[in-house]
């Protein structure tokens, strides 16, 4: 099989649309300078709108290119307009953050581009090598935009330890990649799982092992998750809301993708590795989130907890299981950018950030729209009905115990219950507690506005999307099965 | 038998120099044994048919990689005496070490069996064709088949360099820079001054010039 570069160009689009893109306007900010800025911000996300056209019309069926490195089908179009919502978020809400640091290097909108075509290359992988150009790609892009506010001694070391462990990571991937192409005898999904059919050895056992380590790292699963609340707390908070959003969506599609599509034939093995990291994410996530006074460690923890609960989806491995997760997905992305947009409005009168929880003390008071609107996003997140955030956890738990995973499902209920302690713990301090010393004063109009749009979506009005939502589920669910 | 001869030679040089490299004292040394070895293992392929693979080693390994390293040698203040220091105390842990991971390695060749998932592995992805040298055969692969993810690589490589810019580049304050603009727009009336100081009195250089 040779490459048909006509048609392959047709069918990857949107990829060749983004690189474009980010090239064009890398060329328009070496040209213009820093003050391009919030020119080029508008720029990448008319490129994000447009590339959402091309996706739009989304064919039934696999549509492969490049000689296979490269699948287009339901489930990648649906995680890939997730990202563009979260990628196109990501950037603006950083402009008034930017600027008010001096951090506003025009940089910023290019390696965000260039991260979510290193994402679209992740779920529209077919391939064990262009996984890992994908992956790689996401990963120095996303390096560099933790330490952006490179003065700053915490974004650099937050840049620096996510780039030595995520380079670990990579490593650990590439390992189990030789290993599965060793004892296959292929590197393309397909191959590998027709490999599998004819017959299994613990070589690529092995090397199943290591890929599922280095993907849960790059989700941020237990026992890989360590990184999570350092670069979450020392990189820059809109880029702490990138990588909760958009990344997150990349890296549990490709989870997902590798688990059903190339090692479809040993759900028995890879079934208890997700298992134990669901459960153990789930419970770190909900305990660990307990004594942190940082908002934004908080908010790592949260993640980390909800990777927990997104993996049961997956340990399920049913069509059911993965349509759940998907719904899980599109809920938990606006819950956490709304989390992240009250975070971004809350400086002080000097546009400092405040991150401390006693900082939030009393917010009712002063800023009632916005304790009510974290107040939303908290009660959502602690998946408390009729809020929105309940329906995707009833979803996965449904899937749960259709597949029989009782006890999974019981680990997921309990820990919703600790998990809803620090998150109603937050609305008490904003709500009972004192006024805090300091005055919160919100920058950026249109980041409130982008605030109150994620309110609106994750309160009950935004159940009236459960329909569409679902159905676009299901269907990009049984692209894979 | 030249080529028994030659394998002998550049196999003998690359072992003495890779144990110069870590018995020399002076660490530049090291680095200079290391591109010796470099040179040797790219001699050794190239011996054996695989061109492309040696001159890619030559390239990429002595032109980058052991360049980086002499640059971190001179420029880093590492006291390489100080990290020899317990070389001799903890010689035999260091050899039992060595011996064990000897013994696994001839354990694990001899007990070696071909997995039961490889059977059409083995086969050449490209059919053999005698008229084709294996750099023909590399290119025809890498930019046809694998032209994604060659693409892709590329990429990557432009984000490694703006990342490198956006964390290192800096305009500092008071840097002389030549402006082409500045130095053409000179006029007699701007760079000469003209002063007539008083017999016995020096020029006050502040009075005339900018």
């Amino acid at each position: 099989m040779t490459t048909d570069i006509a048609a392959s160009l047709v069918i990857g689009a949107p990829e060749i649309m983004l690189a474009a893109g980010a090239l064009f306007l890398l060329l328009l900010g070496t040209f213009r300078g820093d003050r391009a800025l919030g020119g080029l911000t508008v720029g990448a996300v008319i490129l994000f709108g447009l590339t959402a056209l091309t996706l739009v019309d989304d064919p039934p069926g696999r549509q492969l290119a490049w000689n296979g490195l490269y699948v287009a089908d339901s489930f990648s179009t649906y995680l890939k307009l997730l990202i563009l919502v979260g990628a196109s978020v990501s950037a603006l809400l950083a402009l008034p953050h930017l600027a008010r640091l001096q951090s506003a290097r025009f940089e910023y909108p290019v390696l965000l581009v260039l991260a979510t075509l290193g994402m679209f290359m992740l779920v529209s992988a077919n391939n064990f090598i262009a996984l890992y150009v994908g992956l790689e790609l996401l990963a120095l892009a996303s390096y560099v935009l933790a330490s952006f506010h490179r003065d700053n001694a915490k974004s650099s070391e937050a840049g620096l330890k996510y780039f030595v462990l995520g380079a670990l990571a990579s490593g650990l991937i590439l390992f189990g990649i030789s290993y599965v192409y060793g004892f296959a005898g292929a590197v393309g999904f397909e191959e590998v799982a027709a490999a599998l059919r004819a017959g299994q050895s613990t070589g690529v056992l092995v090397g199943l092992v290591f890929i599922l380590a280095g993907l849960a790292f790059k989700v941020s699963a237990v026992p890989f998750h360590m990184w999570t609340p350092d670069v979450y707390e020392g990189a820059p908070t809109p880029v702490a809301a990138f990588f909760a959003a958009a990344p997150k969506v990349a890296a549990v599609g490709l989870l997902v993708r590798v688990a059903i599509d190339a090692f479809g034939g040993m759900v028995g093995q890879w079934q208890q590795i997700i298992v134990f990291m669901s459960i153990a994410s789930m419970l770190l996530g909900a305990v660990g989130a307990i004594g942190q006074a940082n908002l934004k460690r908080l908010l790592a923890y949260s993640s980390i907890n909800n990777i927990g609960f997104l993996l049961i989806g997956l340990a399920a491995a049913t069509p059911a299981g993965v349509s759940a997760m998907l719904f899980y997905l599109a809920v938990y992305m606006v819950m956490t950018l709304g989390a992240f947009l009250v975070l971004l409005a809350m400086t002080d009168a000097d546009g400092r950030p405040l991150e401390r929880m006693e900082d939030m003390a009393g917010l009712v008071q002063t800023r009632p729209w916005i304790a009510t609107a974290m107040a939303v996003f908290m009660f959502s997140l602690a998946g408390i009905p009729p809020l929105f955030g309940f329906m995707p956890k009833l979803a996965i738990f449904n899937a749960a115990v259709d597949a029989g995973l009782y006890g999974l499902a019981i680990a997921g209920v309990l820990a919703t219950v600790i998990a809803a302690f620090y998150y109603l713990r937050v609305v008490k301090t904003m709500f009972l507690d004192p006024p805090a010393s300091a005055v919160v004063v919100p920058q950026g109009r249109f980041n409130l506005a982008m605030m109150v749009a994620a309110a609106v979506l994750v309160s009950p009005l935004g159940l009236l999307l459960i329909g569409p939502l679902t159905e676009a589920g299901r269907r990009a669910a049984s692209a894979l099965f | 038998m030249v080529q028994a001869l030659v394998f002998w030679l550049l196999a003998s040089v690359v072992v003495a120099s890779a144990v110069m490299v870590i018995v020399a004292r002076n660490p530049v040394h090291s680095v200079l044994w290391l591109i010796l070895a470099f040179f040797n293992a790219a001699g050794l392929m190239i011996s054996m048919g695989a061109e492309f693979l040696g001159m890619i080693l030559v390239i990429v390994y002595v032109g980058a990689v052991a360049v980086l390293f002499l640059f971190v040698v001179m420029m880093l203040d590492i006291d390489f005496e100080k990290l020899r220091g317990g070389f001799v105390r903890n010689l035999p842990l260091a050899l039992l070490v060595g011996l064990v991971i000897a013994a696994e390695l001839v354990l694990v060749a001899t007990a070696w069996q071909m997995g039961p998932l490889a059977p059409a592995a083995l086969a050449a992805p490209v059919a053999a064709a005698p008229s084709l040298t294996n750099t023909q055969a590399i290119g025809t692969i890498l930019y046809t088949d694998y032209l994604y993810a060659f693409q892709a690589a590329g990429l990557i490589l432009l984000v490694a360099m703006i990342g490198a810019i956006v964390l290192t580049h800096r305009t500092r304050a008071g840097v002389k820079r030549q402006s082409v603009r500045a130095q053409q727009d000179r006029t007699p009336e701007s760079a000469v001054s003209l002063a007539r100081p008083p017999v016995g009195a020096g020029v006050d250089t502040e009075e005339g010039v900018r």
